[in-house]
């Protein structure tokens, strides 16, 4: 399993047209990917488990993967983070 | 049969094409037990594979007429199609609890709808439950194998038939497949009449039964130009509106190349054609159809839309936005004209025998000069942003004019007194529309900068005759010789004084009346926008000095219908 902490800078937090691209790019992946907040956990490959969480700013969320490509799906969730103004 | 239903002209033009109904379906279901749940579960992904496809289409279409930007809701839809927890739960549920997949879905969307419109401290969240409201709509529609119909899904050519047009349903409409629509509701200044104006799509709102009436394939005329429309249409009646829309495409194409052009007859003289207006808001069609200044302003509307009299304030917006809008060229605001069939819930008038005769106009300002003093200042503080006229409606004496401009002087000076500034060119003119003012025109013309005949009125008091009455309306007569004299005595003695005069009835826009008027030389004429340019047309192929011809004859003549006579003898010459 790979993990990866992050604390989300964006000023609206993870919603709207960043949430649809983070999702996009965990749905190009064959391992399982979750997002974890406060507790809980959604599979980051749901607009709606994303969405549903209301992932604010300065809030610290984890993402893992598991299963034969976890590693690249680390790296480019990690990518889209930042190109997205997400997270630095 | 053909059926015919009419309501009101929103936008010139005619159309002929099948009918695209906008109107949603009925998507009810019934809740029910089902034992083959693969079955179910199979119609479940192939409806929303058919609902993601149909959004790849509608984005794309969206992309092109609205942006990236607007088409973005789309791409959010396709994304929630694509959640994987949704269609997962979905199943889930057929699966588990043996439901059809229409009531799975309601049940699970439902669930999401509740939990983001629970988010009452964020309103984007609350906004998503209408996306997703709208997903599962269409995904029903597929599951119940009827037809969802979006703008953006026309690909053929067609009259779209709405209730109502929503703005992002306007702005999905292809102009090279959306030839003309329908609506149940509106007028000519609701958001549907000036869409259509601005895509210059020919339309007809306010019809109030087009959805029941027109099924989804009818063969459907628009005629924007009378407000009319046909269903099922006979040959000799697409024939005839064929003929109609040739004719107006190629009047159109002439009229449009006058928009920027100044109003010159064959001879080189000059006219002006202005508009008249009842709101700031008809500012755009003035300006689009080339109007060389506003002649008529009617202030009646601050004080008819409204359960007060209106502030200084509120005024002083309203005719600033107008005379600043014009930008520079001429706007001539009339003075409250209430009473006579004109009446304000707040203001009691008495009741009369003849209201048209009675306490109405600059006779009420007179009077109750507080609401007078308070509009001649809104007017003086607009005059900053432009070229201001006013202009007085009603006056029948040369008393009641001077006493009225007496009015303005003093609350300019108070104004002027005070530091405030005002423009120092605003014109003060009255209305031509009592014969009594008429025969004295040289006297009023001492205290007026200019004159603007008012024919509708003018006709009924010349002949006595109640416009609103059907007994009498044998004697509504515009070119009976005897109006036509009453009007060339304003026009001759507004000259003979050096000043101007204008006409801002019905009238200026007849194309019967304006080679009459132009031989005249009347110097302003006032009309609808709409009527600009063909005015413009028409008076660029006249030769004025062969009008005097005309206007003597016509003078001379003995009634109406031998002045239509002498005119169109001039036009097929």
């Amino acid at each position: 399993m790979e993990k990866r902490d992050f604390n989300i800078t964006a000023e609206t937090g993870i919603h709207a047209r960043p949430a649809t691209i983070l999702v996009q790019t965990a749905s190009k992946f064959g391992s399982d990917v979750t997002l974890q907040y406060q507790g809980k956990s959604v599979n980051l490959k749901s607009i709606m488990g994303v969405m549903s969480l209301g992932v604010g700013q300065n809030a610290d969320v984890t993402i893992s993967a598991e299963g034969a490509d976890e590693k690249e799906a680390i790296t480019a969730i990690s990518e889209t983070m930042t190109k997205e103004g997400l997270s630095a | 049969m053909s059926k015919r239903l009419d309501g009101i002209a929103a936008s010139n033009g005619i159309a002929i094409a099948k009918a695209y109904m906008l109107v949603d379906p009925d998507l009810s279901f019934d809740k029910k037990t089902v034992e083959d749940t693969d079955h179910e579960v199979k119609r479940l992904h192939d409806s929303f594979v058919a609902s993601t496809k149909e959004l790849e289409v509608i984005k794309q279409h969206a992309v092109k007429s609205l942006g990236e930007e607007e088409a973005e809701v789309f791409e959010a839809h396709i994304t929630i199609l694509a959640d994987p927890e949704l269609i997962g739960g979905i199943e889930q549920k057929i699966k588990d609890d043996h439901m059809n997949a229409e009531s799975a879905l309601k049940d699970v969307t439902d669930m999401y709808i509740s939990m983001f419109e629970a988010m009452t401290d964020n309103t984007y969240m609350q906004e998503r439950a209408g996306d997703i409201r709208d997903v599962t709509k269409r995904v029903l529609s597929h599951l119940l194998g009827v037809n969802l119909p979006s703008p953006s899904l026309i690909d053929d050519q067609s009259i779209v038939v709405a209730h109502d047009l929503t703005p992002s349903d306007t702005a999905q409409l292809d102009r090279q497949f959306v030839k003309g629509f329908i609506t149940d509701i509106g007028g000519r200044t609701s958001h549907s009449a000036i869409m259509s104006r601005t895509l210059e799509i020919p339309a007809v709102v306010g019809t109030e039964n087009a959805t029941t009436t027109i099924k989804n394939g009818d063969t459907v005329i628009v005629d924007g130009i009378h407000g009319k429309t046909v269903v099922d249409p006979t040959d000799a009646e697409i024939d005839e509106y064929q003929q109609m829309a040739a004719q107006f495409a190629k009047e159109q194409a002439e009229w449009g190349e006058l928009k920027d052009t100044s109003t010159i007859s064959a001879d080189g003289k000059h006219f002006d054609i202005a508009a008249n207006v009842g709101t700031p808001d008809d500012l755009p069609a003035v300006l689009d159809n080339g109007g060389e200044a506003i002649g008529l302003f009617r202030s009646e509307f601050l004080y008819m839309n409204s359960n007060e009299l209106p502030t200084e304030d509120e005024q002083f917006e309203a005719y600033k936005k107008v005379v600043a809008g014009m930008n520079g060229k001429q706007v001539v605001i009339r003075t409250m004209d209430i009473g006579g069939d004109k009446h304000l819930p707040y203001l009691p008038l008495p009741e009369e025998m003849n209201p048209f005769l009675g306490y109405r106009a600059i006779r009420i300002s007179l009077d109750q000069q507080e609401i007078f003093r308070t509009q001649l200042r809104a007017l003086l503080r607009a005059s900053n942003y432009g070229k201001l006229a006013i202009m007085f409606p009603m006056i029948a004496t040369v008393n009641e004019f001077k006493q009225a401009r007496s009015i303005y002087d003093e609350e300019k000076q108070k104004m002027v007194n005070a530091g405030q500034p005002v423009a120092d060119n605003i014109e003060v003119g009255m209305m031509m529309e009592i014969p009594a003012a008429v025969m004295i025109a040289d006297k009023l013309a001492k205290y007026a900068d200019f004159f603007s005949i008012g024919t509708n009125d003018l006709i009924q008091y010349s002949f006595a005759a109640d416009r609103g009455n059907e007994h009498v309306s044998y004697l509504y007569q515009p070119y009976n010789p005897s109006l036509l004299r009453l009007i060339k005595r304003v026009i001759d003695t507004a000259h003979h004084e050096g000043k101007w005069a204008g006409m801002c009835g019905e009238m200026a826009g007849d194309q019967v009346a304006v080679p009459l008027l132009m031989g005249m030389g009347l110097d302003e004429f006032s009309m609808s926008a709409t009527s600009i340019l063909q005015t413009r047309s028409l008076m660029k192929k006249l030769d004025t000095t062969k009008l005097h011809e005309l206007v003597d004859q016509a003078l001379d003549a003995e009634s109406n219908e031998e002045v239509i006579e002498l005119v169109k003898q001039l036009k097929t010459e």
